[in-house]
């Protein structure tokens, strides 16, 4: 049963148009991945999921729009956004920011319970509930924000760009993480990336996005041995 | 000369204290507003006097004074509230000095329409304090000033107890670190703004209410007190509440002690004298006391 | 295509000077000294628009240059002979002659006034919008008082008078006719240098400095030199707008030159337009009348406006400020122009893509 609908999204800012046209599917309990080069539409097609972008055309989440909701009620309704450059309010400490996690859904005495649970996948986070996260490294404020958007139990993990100025090793456990909640929570995840390589080996499937429309689509296996996306996008 | 005596010393520090804690609490609010919107409130003021006429008007008809006191702060805080909603708003997306222009606007529309309800002639303020002083040994300590500083304080520390320790607090702060991630999250942001400006306007009319009784209620008892509560947001930092409020109390005490023991700068050049100050503290720490430096990431 | 823009502006220009020049015909003497202060705010305005709507610098206070424009001319005009005579005893070396007439004291305020502004604005780089805003705020507050405590020089709050002006050469033209030729002689003649500095070196680097500094800076734009240098030029334009005030009102007075002015200035800059000349002409016509309607609304009738042009006055500001948050000139700008552009089209999306048209990877 698909989770996330799009089709035939139109996205503009202001008098420029980002998206022509998008359509793509991600079924429950997924890794998608959307590729493409840099000011193909990948960031604009996660906004135009979540609403910060005027879009057009039809949205789907769980069979019901999300045409007339804004980014507040697509966290509400259980979609999670970790936006480019992570998002975290890095004059909060850490735990402030599960605390924001929590903020729309999640009452008093559950976050107890649900920061716990979150916790026991970033468990060096426990010692350091107390420290200001925007003197957290990169890769720390890369969990953080994932470990944000967890807290609230979604349904969708919307990441963009996760990997983005962070080192292999550290980029290598945050997809391990990934896999893992995609597993345990039942997560679907839909993730955009440049590295092509990284996303295909981390998905189910992908959509490579070109000016603003989907060009190809298929399993990874499928993309691995497209000619053009291993020309394009993987290098060989 | 100076004639100094350690008591007279001691009283008109805390007389300055309680000058300052109306600056303090005037200041807290222009960063409140500034941290949340990223807008300077020149009308901070004269809002705070509209406030006040308020009051008065309330205490006119018959309401004795804390009723009336607490019955504006909730008229202050709806009519922030909807300022900023339906004027404030607007001008979000739009160029940085259109809302400088709407806000001296706002000034000069709230210090002529006061004067157009209400009378332009100087009226008497009612202090819910006893006019009274207490004698510690030598030193003679006014209530007045004293219950000045208490509620300003008061009013400051509820504030502060509110943004850190329960939740709409701290999804006020989140929203001013970062407005997108907290729509990510959830928050319903122009709320956010909207209780800004409504806390503010409650901060406004504490001040204003609380100046009142030793100003005197006119359309521009405020003017100097805006003047003075830029002075020491800036100098504390305009982005740092702590900054406004220590700035503000530190302002209050310096210009008393000025005032009364240098001789050359009379009472016109006080404040000339104290733009001075804070403009020599600018150069040397031009973010102010407790702001955060701006670091340029090329 | 090209030649009919060009056309159109050189025709608007020559019909704005044409009214120009064609008022003192139809206007009372009234109205033609008010037209005379048009002028004065033109050049103000212009100086405050290369501070503000060029190089992104925050005036509260711009009129306090204007004020000190006025006193040089003031001094130079009287002379030590003339200060003397007043019983005022001003030091020694201050270099005032034995009296000069207005018109050459213009240049020499306008200088006096720069040498002020830039000195202003060498410390004023450290500071940051806010920061910025509240030093102008502080020196427009403490001109006047200072001009009252050196009363030896500037007369105190008595003020000076001056002498009065007359018509050179026995011109056979009134005296008010003379002052309003003069007054838009030199707001053209500033008009001209304005123009020629924005589309100069100096005022393209400010407004790159304006739109992206560190880019600017990059590209080896020095932040500092420029900016002071524009804090510099404002106040000169200022300080000869101040010299043509003094010269028509024949008066100084520090209460002349209270913070009001200053921040009706900003206000009257951002009504009409920052950042092109014409946006400083409707400036400076608002910075004149829009006081005087306010007092005497022409639609509103009863006590209203009359116990209140302050509010009257403040709803105008917020009400333009929603309909034309660039100014009049912005919104005349956006009024007319899909008469003068063409639309370029945007290329459409096509199906071709680097895989050609079929969209699923088949194994």
């Amino acid at each position: 049963m698909a989770l996330l609908e799009l089709r035939d999204v139109r996205a503009r800012y202001g008098a420029i148009a980002a998206l022509h046209g998008v359509s793509l599917t991600v079924e429950q309990g997924q890794v998608v991945a959307l590729l493409g080069a840099n000011g193909a539409g990948k960031t604009t097609t996660l906004r135009a999921v979540s609403g910060l972008v005027r879009r057009y055309g039809e949205i789907r989440f769980d069979s019901r729009s999300l045409l007339r909701c804004g980014p507040e009620s697509a966290a509400r309704r259980g979609i999670a956004h970790v936006p480019e450059g992570r998002g975290i309010f890095d004059e909060l400490s850490v735990w402030d920011n599960l605390r924001m996690g929590a903020y729309a859904s999640i009452s008093r005495r559950e976050l107890k319970r649900e920061s716990d649970r979150v916790l026991g996948y970033f468990p060096w986070m426990r010692d350091r509930l107390r420290q200001q996260s925007g003197t957290l490294s990169g890769g720390e404020q890369q969990m953080l924000a994932l470990a944000r958007a967890m807290v609230s139990r979604p349904r969708l993990l919307m990441l963009d760009e996760p990997s983005l100025g962070l080192a292999p090793l550290v980029v290598q456990e945050l997809f391990r993480i990934v896999a893992l909640l995609n597993k345990e929570e039942e997560l679907t995840v839909l993730v955009v990336e440049q590295n092509a390589e990284l996303a295909l080996a981390a998905s189910d499937y992908a959509y490579v996005l070109e000016v603003g429309h989907v060009a190809v689509e298929g399993t990874s296996d499928e993309l691995r041995a497209h000619e053009g996306v291993r020309k394009s996008y993987l290098g060989y | 000369m100076l004639a100094f005596q350690s008591a007279e010393f001691v009283q008109q520090i805390v007389s300055g204290l309680a000058t300052g804690s109306i600056f303090a609490s005037l200041a807290l609010a222009l960063v409140l507003i500034y941290r949340s919107t990223n807008v300077v409130n020149f009308a901070q003021g004269e809002m705070a006097m509209f406030t006040t006429y308020v009051a008065w008007a309330l205490m006119d008809r018959g309401l004795s004074y804390w009723p009336a006191f607490v019955l504006t702060l909730l008229i202050a805080f709806a009519g922030g509230a909807t300022l900023e909603r339906t004027i404030i708003r607007p001008f979000e997306r739009k160029p940085p000095l259109a809302i400088v222009i709407v806000t001296i606007g706002l000034l000069i529309t709230f210090n002529g329409a006061a004067g157009w309800i209400w009378g332009a002639e100087v009226k008497p303020f009612d202090s819910p304090f006893p006019n009274t002083t207490w004698e510690i040994g030598d030193v003679a300590i006014s209530s007045q000033d004293v219950g000045v500083f208490c509620v300003c304080i008061v009013t400051v520390l509820a504030l502060w107890a509110f943004f850190n320790l329960t939740s709409l607090g701290l999804a006020m702060r989140a929203t001013a670190i970062n407005p997108t991630a907290s729509r990510l999250v959830g928050v319903r942001v122009g709320w956010m703004l909207a209780l800004g400006w409504g806390l503010a306007a409650v901060l406004g009319a504490v001040a204003g209410m609380m100046a009142a009784p030793t100003v005197f209620l006119d359309p521009n008892m405020m003017l100097v007190v805006l003047i003075y509560a830029f002075a020491a947001a800036v100098l504390g930092g305009i982005d740092s509440p702590v900054g406004a409020v220590v700035g503000g109390l530190t302002l209050g005490v310096v210009l008393n002690l000025i005032g009364r023991y240098v001789e050359f700068i009379g009472p016109e050049l006080r404040l000339p004298t104290a733009l001075l100050i804070l403009l020599a503290v600018l150069l040397i720490r031009p973010q102010g006391l407790f702001g955060h430096a701006v670091v340029r990431r090329v | 295509m090209r030649y009919a823009g060009l056309a159109l502006k050189l025709a608007l220009l020559a019909f704005v000077v044409g009214l120009i020049a064609l008022v003192p015909r139809f206007a009372s003497e009234f109205r033609l000294s008010q037209f005379t202060f048009v002028a004065v705010y033109f050049i103000a305005l212009a100086g405050l628009n290369v501070l503000t709507g060029v190089s992104g610098q925050i005036s509260l206070g711009h009129f306090a240059f204007v004020g000190v424009g006025a006193y040089t001319a003031a001094l130079l005009m009287l002379g030590r002979s003339g200060l003397e005579s007043y019983g005022l005893d001003p030091p020694g070396w201050l270099p005032l002659g034995d009296g000069m007439r207005g018109v050459f004291t213009i240049p020499l305020a306008g200088l006096v006034a720069g040498a002020f502004g830039y000195a202003f604005g060498l410390p004023a780089q450290r500071l940051a919008g806010v920061s910025l805003a509240l030093a102008t705020f502080a020196f427009a507050v403490s001109l006047p008082l200072v001009a009252k405590r050196f009363d030896d020089v500037t007369g105190g709050g008595g003020g000076l008078a001056l002498p009065l002006p007359e018509t050179p050469f026995g011109w056979d033209v009134s005296t008010r006719h003379w002052l309003y030729y003069e007054a838009w002689v030199t707001a053209g003649v500033i008009a001209v240098i304005a123009w020629l500095f924005l589309r100069g070196r100096a005022g393209r680097a400010l407004a790159a400095l304006r739109d992206g500094e560190i880019a600017a800076v990059s590209a080896g734009v020095n932040p500092t030199t420029y900016k002071t240098f524009a804090f510099g030029v404002s106040a000169a334009f200022a300080g000869v707008a101040g010299a043509i005030f003094a010269i028509e009102v024949a008066y100084v007075n520090p209460d002349t030159f209270p913070l009001s002015q200053s921040i009706l200035m900003l206000a009257s800059l951002v009504l009409g337009g920052m950042g092109s000349l014409y946006g400083v002409l409707l400036g400076a016509l608002i910075m004149q009348f829009l006081p005087v309607y306010a007092q005497t609304p022409p639609l509103l009738h009863g006590s209203f406006s009359k116990e209140s042009p302050a509010v009257v006055f403040g709803v105008i500001l917020i009400v333009i400020m929603f309909v034309a948050p660039d100014g009049l000139v912005g919104l005349l700008r956006r009024v007319l122009r899909p008469m003068m552009v063409r639309l370029r089209r945007h290329p459409a999306a096509t199906d071709e893509t680097t895989f050609g048209t079929s969209r699923r990877a088949e194994t």
